[in-house]
């Protein structure tokens, strides 16, 4: 049980209630701004001491998730002037009331799980369920690309948390996995995100309807 | 030493390719780095080496048993690519050749993995490196493909990154030291934390068939296939899916070494099943022969699933099936992209005559139809009969009339697309636009290359392929 590292997680599931309410685009890309670094701090309080494996983690994802992602994104929005989520799929109200249940259904399904006793108290695989939860919800329930790339990452945020109860016995999987391949992928998207604006003059990827039986 | 060379060759060609300087010159670069690469996998599948148990990567048994057939797709789809950009000189093909040599060799890497981990590298470094591919016509409608590609592509291969940790603390759970490779989940077997292992499952299969396009996973598929070149979905849907497909295998062993190897086989077989039947809707309804093919590959890829849910028997099959799939397919992607750039469209509604337009590749076109709907004496129907024979002989006896009911649907919708398209009168302007396309020796020799392949493995099936695919199906079913 690890106090200082169950408040970081439950600032996280915080700031996922914060990404379904926000309408507009800036606080939104801050949120998951926001939510990367606090992912990036719990490795080294995870580690409780000062390890360069670790620390090379932390400083990657803080860079990565905190920095550099938004940075991108937040270019995206101002070149296409996007500011708002105008008519997402899944209400805004819905949105919350579907997150805020999904969060109470982990903390209480985590229970069910067998765990080993290190982690037995630790908020990480409810906080990793709720996240991706969140992360869902917001794939599917808006039409932005934008917000729908700020859902993969807080998808991706959850599935970091999850690594983070095999960084120890397996850091390799956690690090290379996660750092490398998801950021870049996001990156690619970012770039994508660019050419579909400049194909469609617009991020609405209702309008990708061209292709359909 | 030569199974490294797999993955070495082709990223420094792709090195190469970056840096090349002539547009005209740097195409020759495929078929140059294919070649090499088709002749060690050759020779790696002949006399296969030794590989540590232990050892992260190597030329195991279940890569021998796939990788040699996407080593051969892509040779020839190098061949067919030098002609496709030598007409396609108003782009620039530098990102495009880099991107392609760097697949194949990040499918060598992605094939060989025994390492989860690794493993889940390979596809997602995979699955990005062909991003460029599928935009290079750079129309909005390929961006819109790229677009969904990459966001089912992305989410399905977040959730097998996810599947692979819960593999992971299964292990550890059950007191596990964190080694991730396959052999050594394996030997952990029923000490696996079982709850974990199911979440595992169901996380790999979802996240995995993603990347493999079975239904209901497979919605960016009829996109990807109907708006990238021929050549890349010629690879995305012979090569790319095998990766996905033996990660499925290779999870499919530890859950069964862990004693779920029951629930495993029904969602499979479920999946499976569930695929072909919505393929066989949809290729009743499509109306692109483009996007007609990405359908067909989803039918393919049930068709493994099933396979793979038959135990030792249906996986020798299914192997089988990737071999005799992969180049039926290349070749109907190979003659369906002559047919579309000489007519200027992939919809049945523009197109008519095409056996006027490009007599050749209708030919073709319409031979691998039958092909791959499993007409004698091609490769398919030998494959599928063989499953069909182990699920008889397993009792499965209404998912075998499924089975034939989808692919007798599948035949109906295809045959549909393919006469629409190759029977009539051109029309005028199609005639016009066709003047610009010849139809060389270098268009069309390579879809009859791989037709010939799919015919000769179907009727004298190499004892060294039989072997490599029993090896596997051993490697995957150890004997206890």
């Amino acid at each position: 049980m690890n106090i200082p590292l169950n408040w970081l997680i439950g600032l996280a599931m915080g700031l996922n209630l914060v990404a379904l309410g926000s309408s507009r685009l800036p606080s939104l890309i801050r949120t998951v701004a926001a939510q990367g670094v606090i992912l990036g701090i719990m490795p080294m309080v995870l580690a409780g001491g000062i390890d360069w494996r670790v620390s090379v983690v932390a400083l990657a994802t803080v860079v990565g998730k905190g920095l550099v992602i938004p940075g991108l994104l937040a270019r995206a929005m101002r070149a296409v002037s996007i500011e708002r989520e105008l008519e997402p799929i899944i209400g805004f109200e819905v949105s919350l009331l579907l997150g805020a249940g999904a969060t109470i259904a982990a903390v209480a399904g985590a229970r069910w799980l067998p765990l080993l006793p290190e982690h037995a108290g630790s908020l990480l695989v409810p906080g990793a369920m709720a996240t991706i939860s969140t992360g869902f919800i917001l794939l599917v329930g808006r039409v932005k690309a934008i917000s729908q790339v700020c859902g993969y990452l807080i998808l991706e945020n959850g599935i970091f948390l999850f690594g983070l109860l095999l960084i120890e016995a397996t850091p390799l999987m956690v690090e290379a996995g996660v750092l490398l391949d998801l950021t870049v992928g996001v990156f690619v998207i970012g770039i994508i995100v660019d050419r579909i604006q400049r194909a469609f003059n617009s991020l609405d990827t209702r309008k990708l309807t061209a292709l359909r039986e | 030493m030569r199974e490294t060379l797999l993955i070495v060759v082709p990223l420094a060609g792709a090195l190469l390719a970056a840096v090349w300087p002539s547009e005209r010159t740097r195409p020759w670069l495929l078929p140059g780095v294919a070649g090499v690469h088709v002749i060690l996998s050759m020779w790696l599948l002949v006399s296969p080496p030794v590989v540590a148990p232990e050892s992260w990567i190597g030329f195991d048994a279940v890569a021998r048993a796939v990788l040699p057939v996407v080593s051969l797709l892509f040779f020839i789809c190098a061949a067919y690519g030098v002609n496709y950009l030598s007409l396609r000189r108003e782009r620039p093909n530098r990102v495009f050749v880099a991107s392609l040599l760097a697949v194949i060799g990040l499918l060598s890497a992605g094939h060989q993995a025994r390492h989860l981990g690794l493993l889940w590298i390979g596809t997602e470094a995979v699955t990005l490196t062909a991003v460029p591919l599928l935009h290079f016509n750079n129309t909005p409608r390929a961006f819109e493909a790229t677009w969904k590609y990459l966001l089912v592509g992305g989410t399905g291969i977040a959730l097998s990154l996810l599947g692979s940790f819960c593999l992971g603390y299964a292990s550890l759970y059950g007191g596990g030291g964190g080694d991730m490779t396959f052999v050594s989940l394996m030997a952990q077997g029923p000490a696996l934390s079982r709850p974990w292992v199911l979440i595992a499952w169901v996380l790999l299969l979802v996240g995995y068939g993603t990347k493999m396009g079975l239904a209901p996973m497979h919605t960016w598929k009829p996109e990807a296939y109907g708006e990238a070149p021929g050549i890349v979905g010629a690879l995305l849907a012979g090569a790319v899916t095998s990766v996905a497909f033996t990660a499925v295998l290779r999870v499919r062993a530890v859950v069964g070494a862990a004693g779920a190897g029951v629930i495993a086989d029904r969602t499979l077989l479920a999946i499976g099943l569930f695929s072909m039947l919505v393929a066989a809707v949809f290729l009743l309804a499509t109306r692109d022969f483009k996007r007609m093919l990405g359908y067909s590959s989803v039918e393919h890829m049930g068709i493994l699933a099933i396979g793979a849910s038959l135990g030792p028997p249906g996986v020798w099959a299914a192997l089988f099936h990737v071999w005799t799939n992969a180049l039926t397919k290349g070749a109907m992607f190979l003659s369906a992209a002559n047919i579309r750039r000489a007519a200027g469209s992939a919809s049945i509604d523009a197109v008519r005559g095409a056996s006027v337009l490009t007599p050749r590749s209708a030919a073709l076109f319409v031979a691998a139809m039958f092909a791959i709907t499993a007409a004698p004496p091609f490769g398919p129907f030998f494959s599928e009969l063989r499953l069909v024979r182990v699920a008889l002989g397993a009792g499965h006896g209404l998912a075998v009339a499924v089975f034939l009911g989808c692919l007798l649907l599948a035949f109906f919708g295809m045959s549909r697309v393919v006469f629409a398209v190759v029977d009539g009168r051109p029309q005028r302007a199609a005639m016009e636009e066709s003047r610009r396309f010849v139809e060389s020796t270098a268009a069309t020799l390579p879809a009859l290359v791989l037709l010939v392949l799919s015919a000769w493995l179907g009727l004298f099936t190499p004892r060294v392929l039989q072997e490599a695919w029993t090896n596997a199906a051993s490697q995957l079913f150890p004997v206890p």
